[in-house]
């Protein structure tokens, strides 16, 4: 062999192989898959109930005074998730409203009641559609911009430089979050219901049906209570949504990949919370037959 | 001398991979203590550790009298004061300010008055050859200025021992002497205890009083002592292997 290139062979060889042993690819049937992806999301499903009891303890410390953060992470994040989210809100609710006007219009029509899509809208947006869809837009902006943000301070020792001065982590990251993002979620789905409704009177306008005569059906048809089960849901579903987001946040590995994946975890879970606690307020209201 | 920190067969894992077992060594009062060894050997592990960031899997670490790990981490607020903790990557806060990042630790130390907090931020600034960068965020400056704007916000509670993760990594050989005599004279004027994690060996003959090789090979510690008898006389081949670059003079005793 050349002289040249058995120096570097002998370079190569110098350091002996290192064993793979912790990172051999999982040799698992398909029964031995599915077994680990059960028991992973059930340890999932118990690391979210666990944060959730953290951030109790933390509002507790909070509401006693014992929480610090600061307030201009605060006010900052209150604007992030309140007013600058108000121009993909009013977009998605406006079409959502005409939407449900236009299919609700044609097979209406057939019975020559089309002055009921101003209570179909109406319904649907103060009940449903417009916390829901706010909520899913709030988990892909707010939830993801929470857990890329946490994510990467965690990546770059941020969170470990809070914790050896002597702060929380915990108050000083998830908390003005989640206050911040509970306070505006009732009032970004009233806003919601509004423009959805508004989207729905221009659909009705087009088809025939006065402005007028369409917010009189719409005022006869959601009353106080359907109106406040919208606005009392999103309280719930920011808080599923900001704590899906900071824990995933907080859980990231070390690497910019693992923010990423971090980001699409939170919004997945954000989703999943918003819609399984949905569900759970359908069987309860429809229980207390509100 | 009385040991600040005494660290008694610690181990240390993660999850069921051990890094490192039985470290056992003092850390002196007003001591430059550097840990070195290989890339990857559990240095920074090893700081993490002495701060609290992460939990032995056994032994203890005592600073003073006090055991540390017998503490409940919610109740280390008063061993946490007394740490200055310098980042690899400075891990300076990155929505705010330098001096936004110099001036939190101050304000929840509880000095309320705005102009003092302004004429300490410059201070501690000024000191690592910062003066005026108040207003600049992280991400508009360098790296080996992030590193030293981390190690002013270290600094900036006075603290009696100081950690450093890889100072002088990724800097010019001025910047990283720089930060050597600054290190030197912050333990002379302030009378700090400073821990070094680092491979540099010009700055371990340069600043260190005891040093402290960890071996990847057994996974354990390979020497405790002052870096020049290591290098000269530690009866551990692969200390006087590292300390002299690789190559190997004849052990002289």
């Amino acid at each position: 062999m050349p002289d040249n290139l058995r120096g570097l062979l002998e370079l190569a060889l110098a350091v002996p192989e290192e064993s793979q042993d912790q990172n051999k690819p999982d040799t698992l049937s398909a029964i031995g898959r599915l077994g680990k992806l059960t028991v992973e999301t059930w340890a999932g499903f118990l690391a979210f109930l666990k944060f959730t009891g953290q951030t109790v303890l933390s509002l507790i410390r909070f509401f006693t005074g014992r929480a610090r953060f600061r307030s201009a992470d605060f006010w900052m994040t209150l604007q992030q998730c309140g007013v600058q989210a108000l121009p993909i809100v009013s977009l998605i609710s406006f079409l959502i409203g005409l939407i449900f006007a236009f299919v609700g219009n044609v097979q209406l029509t057939h019975f020559g009641a089309n002055i009921f899509v101003a209570d179909l809208v109406g319904i649907a947006m103060v009940r449903e559609m417009g916390v829901v869809m706010t909520s899913i837009i709030m988990s892909g902006r707010t939830g993801a911009a929470f857990a890329a943000h946490i994510g990467s301070m965690k990546a770059n020792e941020e969170i470990d430089a809070l914790r050896t001065f002597g702060f929380d982590p915990f108050d000083f990251l998830v908390l003005p979050r989640l206050i911040a993002l509970v306070l505006m979620m009732p009032l970004l789905t009233v806003y919601s219901n509004v423009v959805g409704i508004f989207g729905g009177m221009v659909v009705g306008s087009f088809v025939g049906i006065p402005v007028q005569l369409y917010w009189n059906e719409t005022i006869a048809a959601v009353d106080l209570t359907t109106a406040s089960l919208g606005v009392f849901k999103s309280v719930f579903f920011g808080a599923a949504i900001a704590i899906s987001g900071c824990m995933m946040g907080m859980k990231a590995g070390n690497s910019s990949a693992e923010v990423g994946e971090a980001t699409t975890r939170a919004v997945v879970t954000a989703i999943t919370a918003v819609i399984v606690l949905d569900s759970a307020f359908a069987v309860i209201f429809t229980l207390l037959d509100i | 001398m009385a040991a600040k920190i005494t660290v008694h067969g610690l181990t240390m894992s993660y999850g069921t991979l051990e890094v490192m077992h039985d470290l056992e060594f003092e850390i002196l009062d007003k001591d430059i203590f550097v840990i070195m060894g290989g890339s990857g050997c559990g240095k920074s592990t090893l700081l993490r550790h002495l701060v609290g960031l992460m939990e032995p899997t056994k032994g203890s670490i005592l600073y003073g009298d006090k055991d540390f790990t017998a503490t409940d981490p919610a109740d280390r607020g008063p061993f946490i004061r007394r740490f200055g903790v310098m980042y690899q990557s400075g891990a300076l806060w990155s929505s705010l300010t330098l001096g936004e990042n110099i001036s939190m630790p101050l304000e929840e130390a509880g000095i309320v008055s705005a102009k003092t907090v302004k004429d300490l931020v410059s201070y501690k600034l000024s000191l690592v050859g910062l003066s005026g960068f108040e207003d600049y965020y992280p991400s508009q400056i360098s790296g080996g200025m992030k590193k030293r704007a981390g190690l002013a916000r270290a600094l900036a509670l006075d603290p009696d021992i100081l950690f450093l993760d890889e100072p002088g990594a990724g800097l010019d050989p001025l910047s990283s002497r720089r930060l050597d005599d600054l290190i030197l004279r912050l333990r002379d004027s302030q009378g700090c205890t400073v821990v070094i994690v680092t491979h540099e060996l010009a700055s371990i003959f340069g600043i260190a009083n005891t040093a402290l090789f960890l071996d990847t090979a057994t996974r354990t510690q390979g020497a405790v002592g002052n870096p020049a008898d290591l290098r000269d006389h530690s009866d551990n081949p692969a200390v006087r292997l590292f300390l002299n670059r690789g190559e190997t003079p004849a052990k002289t005793s």
